[in-house]
């Protein structure tokens, strides 16, 4: 009877709850694809809540992550949990003046430590690790009034360009899913540019921001060296690592830095300068100077996407900027100083995983048995090379040909950089030398792989901060292709300035795979 | 130094990883490019340079001593792949 009632009930009004279905679904579907600027505003104005947000990502990843693959592990209760607080906040007059990302759903690299979640690195050798602590970001996020969800794909402890290094899976383009997202933070690239998440955090420390996010075709920052805490962050190479933030357009990421920048007790290299309000953009470029470093405009760079960066050189011009020639001469020797120095810092930083502490472990008779199996077989390919390389190149007879040499080809870089700054406010260079290329395209020639790193790996020696912003498209197939801004250090504010101002004035950003 | 010296299992060894013959044979090989590539720095004259460790001059940070809360023994130990009485367990080291 009771069920027949129900029936009956529902046949009447057949027309409304469709609608109400519909609408309800609508709005969910667009609620993940908003910027955070818009998020915020509706749910200021109490038209959203902060669940229906994260419901909205949550849907997304079921509908589209079983071919993205982004997502290592997600908590959605625990995502809806946090939601649940958000809205209860704002419901007490909680407003965003106060905490900028109340109710907004940014997912994670599984580099960054999140109490009570897993921490990986996309790797085998952490077992099982669940991070006992926030990293300083994640604390600051939170603060914010972020919801913080989800461990995003990356290479192994963020060792490489394509995510094709990870443990675990292989995250896809959502461009074109025979393709690599970039690298290695690709999985935080992809999860912003199929809306599976408002934002995203990752870490750069020869591009792994940048590159991604210009693959992808989202925006990606890499702050100055110093100006975001590190602490909770698994160090690769320390002197070169920063923690940056995927975003779907420029305000967002000002937005995602201004929460997480600042001085930090806990990470000795963080430098106490003050925060200023990054998301106080004006649009207006007129009269600054931007540096094109003619080094980064010949050789391997493909055709269309020289095309794109020209374009968009003129574009700043249009909108006031003056457009200089610069040059800075020591480029072609990056990518080798590179992988010295990240190498033997990463030899050093992963000594760590002996498996004595945490994460998994191989028996052996002795200790140095025991460190030996349980890294040969919890460290990947890409990881061993490179602890190797970085362990040769400080070894005794070594050091003075390969690591001292490095250093000091680093500070030829870096004076290429402060006399290109003594001209100019900013450069501009493309991110990448060419869009996305096919998963296992380079898989077997890692120095092939390394060499396509040469745009975004200066920036991490020299310490400067940069930003990459969507200037184009490949035409077929179609592939964003991404600008690059680079900045002074602790610059931040005259980057966003001209990407946001380029971004005002294009559609790129604006552009949505089909998924 | 060139790349043919390079002795894959003697430096497999200092880094404290077992490669099997396979991956000893794979990355000798791609190291040797590597390093072949690397070689490219000895093109440039770097006598009076001095070397870079650190892009941020930050000299002799220090923070106030104070006694703070800290990681929990507990928790501390959560993630050991064996322990036993609230230590890391570990093979015999001294007969």
């Amino acid at each position: 009877m009771l069920t027949k009632r129900r029936l009956g009930a529902q046949g009447g009004s057949l027309i409304l709850p469709f609608a109400i279905v519909l609408a309800t679904f609508t709005t969910r579907a667009m609620l993940n694809q908003l910027t955070i600027s818009e998020l915020t505003a509706r749910l200021a104005k109490r038209e959203v809540t902060a669940r229906e947000a994260v419901q909205a990502c949550l849907d997304q990843i079921q509908r589209v992550d079983g071919r993205i693959r982004a997502f290592l592990s997600y908590d959605a209760a625990d995502a809806l949990a946090q939601a649940d607080t958000a809205d209860q906040a704002l419901a007490g007059g909680a407003t965003h003046a106060e905490k900028p990302l109340l109710g907004v759903p940014i997912a994670i690299k599984d580099v960054i430590a999140v109490q009570g979640q897993p921490l990986n690195c996309a790797s085998k050798i952490l077992g099982k690790f669940v991070s006992p602590y926030d990293a300083t970001a994640i604390e600051k996020l939170k603060a914010a009034g972020a919801v913080v969800f989800g461990r995003l794909n990356m290479d192994e402890f963020a060792m490489g360009s394509s995510t094709e290094n990870s443990a675990f899976q292989v995250t896809c383009n959502p461009w074109d899913t025979a393709r690599i997202p970039g690298g290695s933070s690709g999985g935080s690239a992809a999860a912003v540019a199929a809306d599976e998440c408002i934002a995203s955090l990752g870490s750069d420390t020869g591009g792994s921001v940048r590159q991604p996010a210009a693959l992808c075709g989202c925006v990606g920052l890499k702050p100055t060296y110093g100006r975001v805490s590190r602490f909770g962050l698994v160090a690769y190479a320390s002197s070169l690592d920063q923690i940056g933030c995927f975003a779907k357009d420029t305000r967002d990421a000002a937005t995602v830095l201004g929460a997480i920048a600042g001085h930090d007790s806990r990470d000795s290299t963080s430098v106490p300068q003050p925060v200023p309000n990054y998301a106080a953009l004006t649009g207006d470029i007129k009269g600054l100077k931007l540096g094109l470093p003619k080094e980064y405009l010949v050789g391997g760079l493909d055709p269309e996407v020289k095309q794109a960066i020209e374009a968009a050189v003129q574009q700043l011009a249009k909108l006031g900027a003056e457009i200089v020639d610069v040059s800075l001469p020591h480029t072609d020797y990056a990518v080798a100083t590179y992988y010295i120095i990240a190498t033997a810092e990463a030899s050093a930083n992963l000594a760590r995983f002996d498996g004595i502490r945490y994460g998994a472990r191989v028996d052996g008779a002795d200790p140095t048995e025991l460190y030996c199996r349980t890294r040969g077989a919890g460290f990947g390919a890409e990881v061993k090379r490179r602890i190797i390389l970085g362990t040769y190149v400080l070894s005794s007879g070594y050091y003075d040909a390969y690591y001292l040499r490095a250093q000091k080809v680093r500070t030829l870089i870096r004076q290429d950089f402060l006399q290109a700054f003594e001209q100019v406010d900013a450069l501009v260079t493309p991110t990448t030398p060419t869009a996305a290329f096919k998963i296992g395209e380079k898989a077997d020639d890692p120095l092939q792989m390394y060499l396509a790193d040469i745009f975004t790996i200066s920036c991490n020696l020299v310490g400067n901060c940069g930003i990459s912003v969507p200037c184009g498209f490949t035409q077929s197939p179609k592939l964003p292709i991404g600008l690059q801004v680079l900045g002074k250090p602790f610059g931040e504010e005259t980057i966003l300035r001209i990407a946001h101002a380029y971004e005002q004035s294009t559609p790129w950003h604006l552009k949505r795979p089909a998924l | 130094m060139v790349a043919s010296e390079f002795d894959i299992k003697y430096v497999a060894h200092l880094a404290r990883i077992a490669l099997t013959p396979e991956e000893e044979q794979k990355l000798g090989t791609q190291l040797g490019h590597i390093l072949g590539h690397i070689e490219k720095l000895k093109e440039l004259d770097v006598s009076g340079v001095e070397p870079t460790a650190h892009a941020v001059p930050l000299m002799n940070v220090t923070r106030p001593d104070e006694v703070r809360p800290s990681l929990p023994h507990n928790e501390a130990m959560r993630n050991a792949p064996a322990q036993a009485n609230g230590l890391f367990t570990v093979p015999r080291i001294v007969e």
